[in-house]
């Protein structure tokens, strides 16, 4: 598997370094051309009618988990994706990822097809998956020296400690993950993302495991860290209220299997948003609801209507659009 | 924690109870008592000490005891090829182990690795595993005998062979029980399959590769007392069974309370060296 890694990069590499012969390498793809010539119009991240099916046993043609998802982010957006457990949420991020492979569609990142995981997305993963045997320090160590194979031993480190001290981790450097707690794990889990300064962060669920209040103060610090680096970010969560404090665009998803992105939610709230008075501004209970009425019940009984199209899901602007409705 | 003392202490306890009663029982007070009763041919197998009288031929704690301060004394004593000292007899025996041992490991680690790795390896694999894995090292003998020709490596061949299958299995389970998540980590970060061998899965599995070989050395010490018996020569083994030709049951005692102490030493370190790698989440 990892040996076919190589030659992918070489050639993403080559591909980045000559934009015009990009067409005509072996890797990129129609869909790639596709991607490069309408480069102007086309968003940083495009996915386009990915579907995914797992196949079972004794069912030639399974249900598929998800299907004609169509969704594109911009650089430096931070876009979430809300909906019920099981609705495929990791799938996607694992096929965003690379790590996965979708049955159907494909995703463009940055021009150029995504096959194969790549340093140019940073992931945090559902459980922390910290290495149990690395102290915090190395853990991120092991990241930036996989990113800079070329740097001495005292650059990586000071790298490394420059993230992890972001994450204000810098007394506990040389602790190892079972003497961490859970919010700390999460957030060495996140230095090691940023500390390879991806194009664009992946987060699984980051907070899910947390209490509310370490889960407030290390939203505080992403937002913080995003906001300084201008990270692109796509992010799940099952949180209404994180959604609403961190996204600028909401995906939301219906309930699997072929589980459709019902409509994608532009949060009208300014930043920077603080989290203390962000439920004083006049447009955050119509959201808020909107979002919750959602998960409640419209993820369950959604209908596409006659103008709904997978290709082009609806663009809601719940506060205006509830006063026009 | 509060009574840390009693454990020792009911340790001593024992062992002076145990002492007290081979004490009794081998210095037979009744004198001449066994000695009619006797079958006559036993008695002249048993030799001129039974013939003698009532002595019993098992020795008492305190033979005993003289036997292990004069072995102690002089360890690495060579008179010729039947009297050696206690301590060149094991390290023959250990030389053995360690050697077989450490080949055994040269192969069944990454061996094993790959057999983890690879689910279709390790499926053609498994029924010759299946199959050699529970043949007697021993009954290996004859064969190792008669290829080799040279009992001296063929005990270190009994020997590669018991160690080879717990360290082979457990590496393999090891291997292929690696988290998918960290694996994910290492693919997200383009690590190279070598810097993934061995700074992600070698280190994820070394806890269940030491488990494997722990219980490699513990047979290992178990099969080469019963191996240098059958080849013969040199070694604790067999020490023990030239000591039974001699009818010295002191110095019989004496070697087998010696196999006990090096196994639990070698033990010991590994434990202590898998103690060293564990993790814990
Ligand atoms: N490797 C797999 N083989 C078979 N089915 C799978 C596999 N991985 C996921 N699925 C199925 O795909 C569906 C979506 O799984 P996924 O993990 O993406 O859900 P999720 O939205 O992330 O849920 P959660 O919010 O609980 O994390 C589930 O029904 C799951 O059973
Ligand atoms: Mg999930």
């Amino acid at each position: 598997m990892n040996a076919s890694l190589a030659p992918v990069v070489t050639l993403r590499t080559q591909a980045s370094g000559d934009l015009d012969d990009a067409p005509s390498l072996a890797s990129a793809s129609s869909a790639a051309k596709k991607g490069l010539t309408t480069m102007t119009t086309q968003p940083f991240l495009k996915v386009e009618g990915l579907k995914r099916q797992f196949p079972q046993p004794g069912k030639p043609d399974p249900a598929p988990v998800f299907e004609e998802l169509h969704f594109g982010i911009e650089r430096g957006q931070f876009v979430c994706v809300l909906g019920h457990s099981g609705c495929g949420k990791t799938t996607i991020l694992n096929i965003l990822a690379g790590l996965d492979e979708a049955t159907d569609g494909h995703v463009i990142m940055d021009g150029r097809e995504v096959r194969g995981p790549s340093l140019d997305r940073g992931v945090v993963f559902q459980g922390h998956a910290l290495m149990p045997w690395l102290s915090a320090l190395k853990n991120v160590e092991f990241a930036v020296r996989s990113r800079h194979p070329d740097w001495s031993a005292k650059q990586v480190r000071e790298h490394a400690v420059k993230y992890l001290e972001l994450v204000h981790l810098g007394h506990a450097l040389d602790k190892k993950p079972a003497e961490l707690s859970g919010g700390m794990k999460q957030r060495v889990g996140i230095a090691r993302a940023f500390s390879i300064e991806p194009k664009m962060l992946l987060l699984d669920e980051p907070f899910g495991a947390l209490d509310a209040l370490t889960r407030g103060s290390i939203q505080d610090e992403l937002i913080g860290i995003v906001e300084a680096t201008q990270q692109t970010v796509f992010m799940i969560t099952h949180d209404v209220d994180e959604a609403i404090l961190l996204a600028d665009r909401i995906v939301l998803m219906t309930n699997g299997p072929r589980a459709k992105i019902a409509e994608i939610v532009v949060n009208p709230l300014a930043r920077p948003r603080v989290r203390e008075t962000l439920h004083q501004q006049p447009a955050f209970y119509t959201l808020r609801n909107h979002l919750v009425d959602f998960l409640v019940k419209r993820s369950r009984e959604f209908q596409p209507g006659p103008d709904w199209d997978p290709k082009h899901p609806p663009l809601v602007h719940p506060g205006q659009a509830s006063q026009s409705a | 924690m509060k009574k840390a003392w009693l454990a020792p202490l009911l340790s001593a306890l024992f062992f002076a109870l145990f002492v007290g009663v081979w004490y009794l029982a081998t210095s037979a007070p009744s004198g001449g008592g066994a000695a009619p009763d006797m079958d006559p041919e036993y008695a002249a197998l048993m030799g001129a000490q039974a013939q003698a009288g009532g002595q019993s031929a098992m020795p008492g704690p305190g033979e005993v005891a003289a036997k292990i301060w004069e072995h102690l004394s002089d360890p690495f004593y060579d008179r010729g090829t039947n009297d050696k000292g206690l301590g060149i007899q094991i390290s023959y025996s250990i030389a053995r182990v360690l050697g077989g041992y450490l080949l055994a490991a040269l192969v069944a680690i990454p061996l094993g690795f790959v057999i983890g790795m690879s689910p279709l390896v390790y499926k053609a694999l498994d029924p010759f595993i299946q199959i050699l894995k529970p043949i007697s090292p021993l009954a290996w003998m004859p064969l190792a005998l008669y290829t080799i020709k040279d009992s001296g490596i063929s005990a270190i061949f009994v020997i590669f062979i018991c160690s080879l299958w717990p360290m082979l299995v457990n590496t393999a389970f090891g291997v292929a029980s690696v988290r998918r998540e960290w694996l994910n980590v290492a693919r997200t970060l383009e690590v190279s399959p070598m810097r993934k061998a061995f700074l992600v899965i070698l280190p994820a599995a070394a806890p269940t590769i030491l488990t494997g070989m722990r219980i490699s050395i513990g047979i290992a010490w178990l099969v080469i007392v019963a191996a240098e018996m059958l080849v013969g020569g040199t070694g604790i083994g067999y020490f023990v069974w030239n000591e039974w030709n001699n009818l010295s049951i002191t110095n019989i005692i004496t070697a087998i309370l010696l196999i006990g102490l090096v196994g639990m030493l070698l033990d010991h370190i590994l434990a202590w060296i898998a103690r060293a790698i564990s993790w814990r989440e």
